[in-house]
This record gives structure tokens, sequence and C-alpha cells, in this order.
């Protein structure tokens, strides 16, 4: 394997809330014992339906939000022991994309200011025909005419603004990037073009990405790495792209996938029920009550997440064979 | 004969004008699928049909849309208010759009079956809970005296399309259904709405810029751009052999299993505004086959003949069915 550049060892948060003013205290875990080494150069998919916490676990990687328990460590360092200073200043080297362009730029920036802003927080000062060219170089990168950058964001589309926040994110060099979610937004069409974008700049400038998604077709086709999230854990990680799914949610969420493809028409899945409420999780496997091939073991013990040959790992009692 | 029937179906909002001589059939048992991107008026096609045009300002101004031999471009409100939920069903993209907060959703199933079939109330409520069940709520009983707010997203979406099957209607329009949901809920809302259209023989038109979706459910399917029918096939031929370059584009820009990388396509570019249409083909400035003809002279609709297939097909090229230069459309 390659190096590995972030490494995640047991990695827990947990959220407080209130049933209402006099409510019961209740704790959810959104993010439960994750450990997940993200090798440099390759991209790491995380792939999972809404509250099974991959949008947490990408701002704990960052330190956006500190964990509860366990630790991320960057190139050796463990940010969770770093001061404020030192994180800001290793944060040039980490980025995020985020899901809503929208809201991730001021609009009472003009899309130049939005460009230099991370400097501005880094303290680094340019002088003023450098700075000019350092915007220009990242419009040219990211595919937006240079004329763009005195345009506000609202005369922008969501895919200009994706881009945008994409040009935003590179202007510090860094060596990885958290994309979450970074085309959900957007068209297909234009999902498409941002996906062609982010494969030329990590082949160009050699970047690390954590890919965060809810689409396993597209983490598939994008990720050298598969990483599937259930109520906060890891269910499975699959070395290939290609790799036949072990877990039983896994094959759930590839069936769930509609091939674009008539002469291939299936029944799409037999998963029957919802996500449980992450507030009272059952003992056993969280994904039990769903699941096809569940058992009374699986409704008592969860099962631990198992690394078998090649790199792939499952934590289920009765996972798939593989012809 | 079609159940509907739209016939040059063009509207103008102000002064803008988003829908350019709009044609298509539905048969009853039949699912179309209604494709394009944002902005290429799927939206609008459905909003025409359902008579809401006058709640955004826009007005028909040729074309008809005839539904059981009805020109509903002629009717008048109140007339149209009998159709309307009673023989013509909206399924919207936000379940809580459709669902008022402060009732229960079993009342709001009710409703639709008093006020337009005339149950009583008892009568009403059986039929909500057996449309409920036929929906796959588990519990429906207990669910039909919830509020809104204590259901899931899923389960509010079923609730919208129980409210829809609740007058037995003949046409089924589903804007988006499934979009704002998680994967595994939007397969399992989609295999129950389809088969419940199956069995009951209904109409459906399904509006989705989702080309997996296409693939899995319709039986036809148009393909509009900016406005005006692209081309429209059955859904065999679209993507066995699309004949207009944006459904191809369409079709390559979601990710198969198989795909190698670098081989999502995309489309560069993106749809023109309504208030500033291209000139010619309306999609000439991002296709890789346009000439100097696609510029000046809007394409029109006509049919394809593909490889001795019955040819239903029609497309709206200059250049149908001719394949892509082998030139990579990367960066945008």
């Amino acid at each position: 394997m390659a190096d590995v550049l972030v490494s995640l060892r047991y990695l827990s948060r947990d959220f407080h809330s209130r049933a209402g003013l006099f409510g019961e205290r209740r704790v959810l875990r959104a993010v439960n014992d994750v450990s997940l080494d993200i090798a440099t150069g390759q991209v790491t998919g995380v792939v999972g339906e809404s509250g099974c916490g991959k949008s947490t676990l990408a701002r704990l990687v960052l330190r956006l939000l500190d964990a509860s328990g366990g630790k991320v460590m960057f190139d050796g360092i463990d940010l969770g022991s770093l001061p404020a200073r030192r994180l800001r200043k290793l944060r040039q080297r980490m980025q995020m994309v985020f899901q809503d362009p929208y809201s991730a730029i001021d609009p009472r920036y003009s899309i130049r200011e939005a460009l230099l802003e991370p400097l501005q927080v880094q303290g680094i000062r340019l002088a003023r025909g450098e700075a000019a060219a350092k915007v220009d170089r990242l419009m040219d990168v990211v595919g937006l005419s240079r004329k763009m950058a005195e345009a506000y964001p609202h005369q922008l589309s969501g895919g200009q603004k994706q881009r945008i926040g994409i040009a935003r994110a590179l202007i510090l060099q860094p060596s990885f990037l958290v994309l979450d979610e970074p085309t959900a937004s957007l068209d297909v069409s234009i999902q498409a073009q941002v996906i062609n974008l982010l494969e030329g700049l990590k082949t160009e400038y050699g970047l690390t990405y954590l890919f965060i998604s809810h689409d396993l077709g597209l983490v598939r086709y994008f990720c050298d790495r598969v990483v599937v999230m259930y109520l906060g854990r890891i269910v499975e990680t699959m070395p290939a792209k290609n790799a036949a799914p072990r877990h039983p949610y896994t094959r759930a969420l590839l069936d769930s996938n509609f091939e674009p493809d008539p002469a291939k028409r299936r029944v799409v899945t037999r998963l029957s029920g919802e996500i449980p409420s992450a507030f009272d999780l059952p003992p056993g496997c969280a994904f039990a009550a769903r699941c096809p091939r569940a058992s009374e073991l699986c409704r008592h013990e969860r099962p631990e997440l198992i690394a078998s040959a090649n790199d792939h790992s499952t934590a289920c009692h009765h996972p798939i064979d593989q012809q | 004969m079609a159940l509907l029937s739209v016939r040059d179906l063009s509207i103008t909002i102000g002064r803008m004008q988003p829908l350019d001589r709009i044609s298509f059939d539905l048969g009853k048992g039949e699912i179309l699928g209604v494709v394009g991107e944002s902005g290429s008026g799927k939206s609008l096609t459905a909003m025409s049909v359902m008579g809401l045009l006058p709640l955004i300002r826009g007005r028909i101004t040729s074309g008809q849309v005839l539904f059981d031999g009805i020109d509903l471009t002629r009717l008048k409100e109140k007339e149209y208010r009998a159709l309307r939920g009673r023989r013509i069903a909206l399924i919207t993209q936000n379940p809580m759009t459709s669902l008022d907060p402060v009732l229960t959703v079993g009342s709001q199933i009710d409703q639709v079956s008093r006020l337009h079939l005339g149950l009583v109330p008892a009568e009403a409520k059986a039929r909500s809970i057996d449309l409920m069940q036929q929906l796959r709520i588990s519990e429906a009983e207990v669910v039909h005296d919830q509020y809104p707010h204590q259901l899931s997203g899923g389960m509010k979406q079923r609730i919208v399309i129980a409210m829809a099957l609740a007058a037995d209607p003949d046409l089924i329009i589903a804007d988006e259904p499934t979009t704002a949901l998680d994967v595994t809920i939007q397969a399992q809302i989609m295999q129950i709405l389809v088969e419940l259209v199956r069995d009951r023989g209904l109409a459906l038109m399904l509006i989705t810029h989702d080309m997996g979706v296409v693939a899995q459910t319709c039986d036809r399917v148009v393909v509009l751009y900016a406005g005006r029918v692209a081309e429209r096939n059955t859904v065999t031929e679209i993507f066995a052999a699309p004949q207009h370059p944006y459904t191809r584009a369409l079709i390559g820009c979601i990710p198969r299993t198989a795909s190698q990388p670098g081989s999502l396509t995309g489309i560069p570019g993106m749809v023109p505004s309504v208030l500033d249409y291209p000139s010619g083909c309306r999609f000439h400035p991002r296709c890789a086959l346009a000439q100097a003809v696609c510029c000046d002279t809007v394409p029109p609709l006509e049919p394809v003949g593909v490889g001795g297939l019955t040819g239903c097909g029609l497309a709206a090229c200059h250049f149908a069915g001719e394949s892509a230069p082998a030139k990579g459309m990367r960066h945008g």
C-alpha cells in the first residue's frame, strides 16, 4: 500500500440534544469508532445515506469539529494536540470543498475577494500583481473565464460556483482535499464536468482526496477505495472500485443504483424499512432490522470490522460469499 | 388513442417563451419519461398539463393539450378543478410542500376521496388505509393519525402518492418524485410507484433528470432541451441508438459500474437562460458536432430510422445519428 497521508484511529463524535426544554438529555453518536488510512495520491470514497455520519467525519478529519474520542494524524502530526495557531498553519495543506456552493461563498464578496480570502486568513501578503496573477491562473485551472473574477456569487450558476469553491480550496496549494458531496446539488451534466475537473487536478497536482458522497455509482467510478458507512460506523471498506460487496448493506446500495441500461432492468431493491434513529441504536448490528440475512446473532451482538484478503474489510456476521 | 396528447404546445410568461412547440403522446398503462437538465422546461410542461400556469402568470399561446379527447387549454378554471386531483394527479418533488403540517396525514388522504368520490368519512378512512398498505406503510392505522412532522421523508412521499391515488386518477404526473430522498428509499418508492401504475393501468408522466431512472422504469422518453423537444423515442431505442447529441451526452453523464476513469464526458457549458436562447439549434454552443447550419437554422423534429426498427422516433438535429468526433471534452 502507498504511503499514508491521513490516518484516523478510533474516531468518535457525540452530539447532545434535549427533547424540549425539560426533556431528557440524549446523546447521538454521529461517528463511532472509525479507523481509516487515507493513502497519498489516492481517492478514498466514503459513501452512505443521510445520518450515517459521513459529513461529520469530513469535518473531524480537518478538525473543523473536535473529536469526542480517538485521533486524526495528518502526515504524522496529531491534529487533536495542535494549538490553534499551528493548526491554522497546517490547514494550508488540507482544504475542504463544501456541498452547497451557494452558502460556502460570502454573497458580498466578489469572486476575486472570495478566492483571496484564504490567503488573508493565513496572513499571507502578496503584491497586487502577484495576487492578480494567482487569481487568473486559478480561474484557468478550474475552467472559468478570467473576467468572471469580478462577478458576484449570485451571478454564477451552481456549477460555476462549485468551480470557485474548488479554486478557493486550491489557492493555498494543499496536498489533501476533503470533498463533501461536491456535486450533490448539481445537474448530472454539471456533475460530470466537476468530476472531470477533479480528476484532472488530482493528476496534475498529485492531490489526495477524501470524497464523501451518497451515490455509490459515482464513488465506484471516481474512487480508488470505497468506504461504506451506516449509522456512524464503517460497515465495509472495499479495496478496488469493482470489488464485489460482501456486506448486505453495500449490496443494497448497489442494487438501489439505477443502471442507465433498459436491457438490464431488474427489481431494484429487496430492502425494506428505513434507517433507524441514531438516538436509540439497537444493541446488535445497526442494519439488522432491514437486512435480509439477519439472524438472532445479528440482533444481539455487533459484528466487528474484520479484514479479509486483499484489504477488504467487512463488519457482518453473514457476509455475502464471493464467487 | 393516447390518453394524453400534447400537440405543439407553446407558452409564454411575460416576454419569455420557455416552451416552444412541445409534442408528445402518453397512452394508458404507459410510463413516459420527460428528461432534461434544470431549465429545460420539464416542470413547466407538467404545470401546463395541470392547468397551473396562471399561478406563475404563464399563458398557453398555441397548441393543444388533449386529455381523453378534451382540450384542456379551453377549460374554464371550474371545469379544470373537477379534473385536477380526480382524473389527473400530481406528485411533487418535495413532500413537505404537498402536505398540510397541521392536519393528520390520514385526514389529508381521506379528503381527496371524500371530495372527489363523495365517500363518507368511514369509507374514506378505510380506503386510505388500504392504499397506505398497498404502498407498504407498516401499521397504516397508526400512521393514519400522525402528523407530517412525525414521519420520515420517504414515508411522507408515500403519503403524497397515496393522496395522488385516492381519487382513482387516470393520469399521474410525477415531478422528480424521489430526488429529495435517500438512495435506498428512492429505489423502494420508485419500485412501488411503477408497480401500482402498471397494476392499475394508469398513465404516468415521470419528470426526471436521471437517465438511470428512465432506463429502469419508462416505456417512452421525451428529451427536452431549452424548451424544445430534442428527441422522442422508445426507451430501448433511446438508449441503444440515441440520435440527438444531447441525448447521447445526457446518457454519458451517468457513471456506470464498468466505466473507465476519464470516461465521464459531461456536457460543456450550461443550459442557456430563457432570456438568451441561442439562434438555430439551441444546443449548438455545447455540441461537439455543431456546424454553421446549426447556428443558423432551427432543425425540424424529424423521423429517425434506425436499422430496420419501426420508426416512431423523432429527433431535432441536422446531424441526427452521427457520432461525436473523437475529441475529449475534458475540463469543460
